[in-house]
Parts: structure tokens; C-alpha cells; sequence
């Protein structure tokens, strides 16, 4: 017995820019949605055979297995240098990096820093949970002041071991990006505000205007020892406050471009 | 053709644009920094690529992106910085792309000075940074053989899927000599691009390009599967020089510059009546182990002599295996050996073996000064 499907309209589906495979995020990690976002972004601009994605070390390392696009991985860090040499060697191509905040604000901040100076037009997607995931909750130049990781068991303290990284900020001073912002995916609202951010940094290295970098805030319910939904709780309450969403660097040729993928949504 | 005058650095360079290198990375460092300014200048006249990073780490990681994309790519450097690279070299050889680097050696170890040496012989040949790799090493011992080595190394990178290095030093990459270049060679075209090679899965599936397998089964596939290239460049590319080996009972052994200062030590301990050979590897991995074993079954004693305090000793003490004995000669922080001073050590070593008669002829040649101590290193 089958059902016939023709009459129906189809309103979700997995975006071609995403393999058919079970993902190893823990449960209630947005990593997974921000994935998507991505992916949906590679479709709707029908740039996914022109795509290449660099993975970082971390959460994410494994993120070449679930972009349908060809990809590399990247030494901790290095993830900008990589991409530079790709984009470089193939302008007509779409590189992307997906970086996690130890990765680009820790180990990587050379590498990030100078790609931005260079205006690579390379497309950034910065994931800030405020901790090292991947190794076990370890603390990292995003976390909190008095906030407890497995290296900071007694809190934070910005004294001795210096104040949270406020990557947006940081990089949307430097002449080369193009477009910096600054996302969230605690409610619906602002998933979709994450997901016209992405397609928009897409569209700015499609038009050859320079670096654009995605800082999107995302939950890490294991290490923050919450369930997924006081995780997004925490994002909002917690984390916003001390990186603040908005739009931190947005060229005068990149204008036009948000109005586009504004108008889209 | 005819020969022109060439800076070895800068012939490096002309060598690589003509085997049709399209994408050169690095960062300056004395004593090899003339091989970037040429490409800074010569690159973009071709509509090439060439960027200056922003520390060895970036510039190594922009070799690695372009080596994923199959295009012909390179990058230089000197000590210090190649220590920086060593963690890429890693990732790159894991990885399985292929990319040319050259290593222009200064003296160590830390920031140490910017004369010649050739203390990066264990960097080079022993830790490609960490896990099991090895890159192909050439040693030129002439601006000529360095350019004849950069312009075959494209080819040999891209056959084995490896990291070839060109290991010279300060006094290669700063002297100028005769020098005849190669013939231009055309770039890839986008049909030559290897079936690896991520260029966007247009039409296809996806290409993945990654050093990290996390079973054990799968990771020690990926080590046999480099292992077995590396098992065929041990079979097909290594190279040594000889000379006067044929009635030698005494051997020299140097690589690189050091080889080339042996020829004229081993000139003078002939004319002193010494029946001296010399022998130079060209490849110092893989080493001429064989052929160095043989020959040691030949001659009474073996002097190695290096800019560096023992490195390659190493190697030639495991390729003897016994068969004769091995004394070793070094200079370090960038002292050159001279031909006299080699010479002299060639005279002590014959003067210390065991006694069987055999002296030097001294046929009003000009005769071989006793042993000098000096801050030399002594083995």
C-alpha cells in the first residue's frame, strides 16, 4: 500500500549541500542546525558544486562528512590559511570555513586576523559555545568571566586568566572584512536572522567584496551540564549579554546584499 | 643554451617558474629571502600566485589548501621557519598532497645566525614533524644541481603524493654560478588535475582531503598506504655521487656544500699520496645506504664530515653496520670546513688505524699538517 504523495506539497526536506548521515553532535547541539543553515544557504545561491569547505579541529572536525561539497580539514587554526590557499589558487570557487572558538579565537587568531587584513574573500562561520567542546568543556578565550569549565574549575577569573574574546568586535575593525555580524540560534527568530547572515556572507565573497565572517552563539548543553533547552535559555540570558548580536562591519557595497536576503526571508 | 650567471636562491626560483610551478607562499628569513622577492616579482608578471603569509605557520597551510586544490605549489624557508612549518609538513603528509619546499639552512639551534649549516638534517629526513612521514630530500651541492632538483621536483611530489625538499644551505642559496635553466614547461591544465584534487564536486561525488582517521584500523591503512610510496621511493629515486672510489682505502662523506668542499680536500689528500674516495649522497632520504655498505666493505676507514655535529653520521654509521670504522669531522654555528682542514682529518683518521705499513706518499707534494684541536667536533 502506498500513499500518493503528488498531491502534497513538499515544505521540508534535507538541502542537497547536506549528506544522508547520522551526525556525532551530541543531542540538543546546534551545531547540527547551523549546519543546515549553511547548507540551505549553498543551495538557494546554487553554488554547491563550486564550494569547498574547511573543517576545523574541534566539534566540528568532522563537518566534511556532512557538506555535500568537496572539503579538507584544516591543522587547529589554520583553517584561514588553508582556505587562502585554495580561494587563491581557485578564485572562481566558494571557500568556506566553519571554525569553532577555540579553534579561530584561540590557536587561530593569527591566521584569522591576517586573512581578514588581506580581504580574502573567504567566508568564515564562527561558532562560539563559549568552551573547548571537543575535548571535554575546557575553557576557552569565549568563556565567561565566573564561568566554570574543567579547566577553570573555580571560575574564570579574568585576572589571571584574562576576559572573554569578542571575535566580531575584533575583526570588523580590520580594513579587509567585508561583512562581520554577530547571530544567535536560541529561538526561531534569530535562526532565521542566522541563516539570512550566512547567505548574505555568501553572496558578499560571490561578489568578490572581501572576508565575511558569521559569529553564530550555539549551545553546548553537555559541557554546560543543561538540557537543550536551558542551553538555549543560557545563550540568551547568559551569553548575548556579553556578546551582544548585531551587525558589526557591513561594507557600504555589502548594503545592498542584506536587503536582498532581508526581502528573501 | 648558454650559461648565465645565477644567485642560487633566485636560479631556485626561475627553476620553479619553468617547471611550471603556479603558486608560491612564504615568508623572509635570511638567508633564502631572495627566493621569495623573485617570486614577489616574477609570479604575478605570469599571472601566478604568489602572497606573502603572515608568519611560516600561515604560509605552510596556504602550500597545504593549494596542494588539496592539485595545483603545482611551493614555498622556502631557512631553519627557524621551518620549524614553524614542521607542524604542516605533518598535516600535508598525512594528508597525502603533494607540495616543493625549500630549506635553506642557517646555523641553530634558536634564532642562531644566518651563516650556512646543515643542522636541519634531522628536522628534514628524521620529523616531518610528528607521526610516521618522510619527505624525498635532495642535496644540492651547486646552484646548477639546485635547479636541476626544484625543476624535477614537481613531477616526482605529484608521482608520489609527497613532500619533496630541496635541503640546502646558506652558501647554496647566497653564491652565483654558471648556471644552464631548464626549458619552460606549460602549467597543468584543469584536465591534468589529479583525480583527488578538490576543484568543487561539479558532476560528481564529493572529494574529502583529511589527515584524520579516528579507528585504528583505518589509520594504520592510511601509514601502509604512505609507506608503500615511501617503499618505492626508497626503490627508484635514490642518488649518489662518487669519486674516486674505484682504488679508494679511505672514504669521505659529506652531502650538500660540505660534498662539494670534499672535492678539493680529497684533491689535496691525494696529492699528500692518501687513496681517498668520496661519497655523496644527493638523496639524504632515502639514503644511499646500500651502495655506502658496499664500499665501506672496501676502504679502511670512513671520516664523515658535516656542518652540523653528527646528524647524517647517523645514518652512515647504520649504513657501515660495522664493516669499517667511521670517524666524523663538524663545524658548527655556521663555520664552513675547509679543504685543508678536511684534508688534515683525512691524514689523522689514516694515521690511526691499525697499523699495516700504509703511509702516504710524500712525492714533494706539499705535505699534510698534523691534527689542529680546535672548538671542532671530534667523534
Amino acid at each position: 500500500m502506498s500513499t500518493d504523495l503528488s498531491q502534497y506539497e513538499v515544505v521540508y526536506r534535507r538541502p542537497e549541500a547536506l549528506t544522508e548521515v547520522y551526525t556525532h553532535y551530541c543531542p540538543g547541539c546546534t551545531h547540527g542546525l547551523i549546519h543546515r543553515l549553511v547548507a540551505e544557504a549553498i543551495d538557494e545561491l546554487g553554488i554547491r558544486e563550486r564550494t569547498i569547505a574547511v573543517a576545523p579541529v574541534g566539534c566540528a572536525v568532522f563537518a566534511y562528512n556532512y557538506f555535500n561539497v568537496d572539503g579538507c580539514e584544516a591543522p587547529h587554526g589554520r583553517a584561514p590559511a588553508m582556505a587562502t590557499g585554495l580561494k587563491r589558487t581557485q578564485p572562481d570557487k566558494i571557500v568556506f570555513t566553519y571554525q569553532g572558538d577555540g579553534d579561530l579565537a584561540a590557536i587561530g587568531t593569527n591566521e584569522i586576523i591576517h586573512a581578514a587584513l588581506r580581504g580574502e574573500n573567504l567566508t568564515v562561520i564562527f561558532v562560539n559555545n563559549a568552551n573547548y567542546g571537543m575535548t571535554g568543556g575546557q575553557m576557552a578565550p569565549t568563556t565567561l568571566a565566573g564561568m566554570v569549565t574543567t579547566s577553570s574549575p573555580y571560575g574564570r577569573d579574568p585576572h589571571l586568566a584574562g576576559y572573554p574574546m569578542r571575535v566580531a568586535e575584533l575583526i570588523s575593525v580590520l580594513p579587509g572584512a567585508a561583512y562581520v555580524v554577530r547571530r544567535s540560534v536560541h529561538d526561531v527568530a534569530n535562526v532565521n536572522k542566522t541563516k539570512a547572515a550566512i547567505k548574505t556572507a555568501f553572496m558578499v565573497q560571490m561578489e568578490g567584496l572581501g572576508l565575511s565572517l558569521v559569529e553564530v552563539l550555539s549551545s553546548c548543553p553537555t559541557n554546560w551540564h543543561m538540557t537543550p533547552v536551558e542551553a538555549l535559555r543560557w545563550i540568551e540570558d547568559a551569553m548575548v549579554p556579553v556578546f551582544p548580536l548585531g551587525d558589526y562591519k557591513v561594507a557600504e557595497a555589502v548594503v545592498p546584499l542584506t536587503k536582498r536576503t532581508r526581502a528573501a526571508r | 643554451m648558454a650559461k648565465e650567471l645565477w644567485k642560487g636562491n633566485e636560479a631556485m626560483a626561475e627553476a620553479a617558474l619553468r617547471a611550471g610551478v603556479e603558486a608560491y607562499f612564504g615568508y623572509p628569513i635570511t638567508p633564502q629571502t631572495e627566493l621569495l622577492e623573485y617570486m614577489a616579482r616574477e609570479m604575478p608578471k605570469r599571472g601566478r600566485v604568489f602572497l606573502q603569509a603572515e608568519s611560516e605557520l600561515g604560509a605552510i597551510n596556504m602550500l597545504y589548501g593549494a596542494a588539496c586544490g592539485g595545483v603545482r605549489c611551493m614555498s622556502s624557508s631557512s631553519s627557524p621557519g621551518i620549524s614553524l612549518m614542521t607542524e604542516g609538513l605533518s598535516y600535508i603528509a598525512g594528508t597525502e598532497v603533494p607540495v616543493v619546499l625549500v630549506d635553506i639552512m642557517r646555523g641553530g639551534p634558536g634564532l642562531g645566525n644566518i651563516q650556512p649549516s646543515q643542522g636541519d638534517y634531522f628536522q628534514m629526513t628524521k620529523s616531518l614533524g610528528h607521526g610516521d612521514a618522510n619527505a624525498l630530500v635532495f642535496a644540492p651541492s651547486s646552484v646548477q644541481e639546485a635547479v636541476d632538483m626544484v625543476y624535477n621536483a614537481f613531477d616526482l611530489a605529484e608521482k608520489y603524493r609527497c613532500v619533496v625538499v630541496i635541503l640546502g644551505d646558506g652558501m647554496i642559496g647566497q653564491m652565483m654560478e654558471p648556471v644552464e635553466m631548464p626549458p619552460e614547461r606549460p602549467p597543468l591544465t584543469e584536465e591534468q588535475r589529479p583525480d583527488w584534487a578538490l576543484r568543487g564536486a561539479k558532476g560528481r561525488p564529493p572529494r574529502i582531503l583529511t589527515s584524520l582517521n579516528l579507528t585504528a584500523e583505518g589509520l594504520e591503512r592510511a601509514n601502509q598506504r604512505i609507506q608503500a610510496r615511501l617503499a618505492e621511493i626508497r626503490k627508484n629515486e635514490v642518488r649518489w655521487e662518487e669519486e674516486m672510489t674505484a682504488d679508494a682505502d679511505l672514504l669521505l662523506v659529506a652531502f650538500g656544500t660540505v660534498g662539494r668542499i670534499c672535492k678539493s680536500a680529497l684533491r689535496l689528500a691525494r696529492q699528500a699520496g692518501y687513496r681517498v674516495g668520496l661519497f655523496r649522497p644527493i638523496t639524504v632520504w632515502p639514503f644511499p645506504e646500500q651502495r655506502l655498505h658496499e664500499l665501506a666493505g672496501q676502504v679502511r676507514g670512513i671520516l664523515v664530515v658535516e656542518m652540523n655535529a653528527g646528524q647524517m653520521l647517523l645514518d652512515v654509521k647504520a649504513a657501515v653496520a660495522g664493516r669499517a670504522p667511521v670517524r666524523f669531522y663538524g663545524r658548527l654555528g655556521g663555520v664552513v670546513p675547509l679543504p685543508d682542514e678536511i684534508a688534515e682529518q683525512v691524514a689523522s683518521l689514516a694515521a690511526s688505524l691499525p697499523g699495516d705499513g700504509y703511509r702516504p706518499a710524500r712525492n714533494g707534494h706539499q705535505g699534510v699538517a698534523p691534527v689542529v684541536a680546535s672548538a671542532a667536533v671530534k667523534a
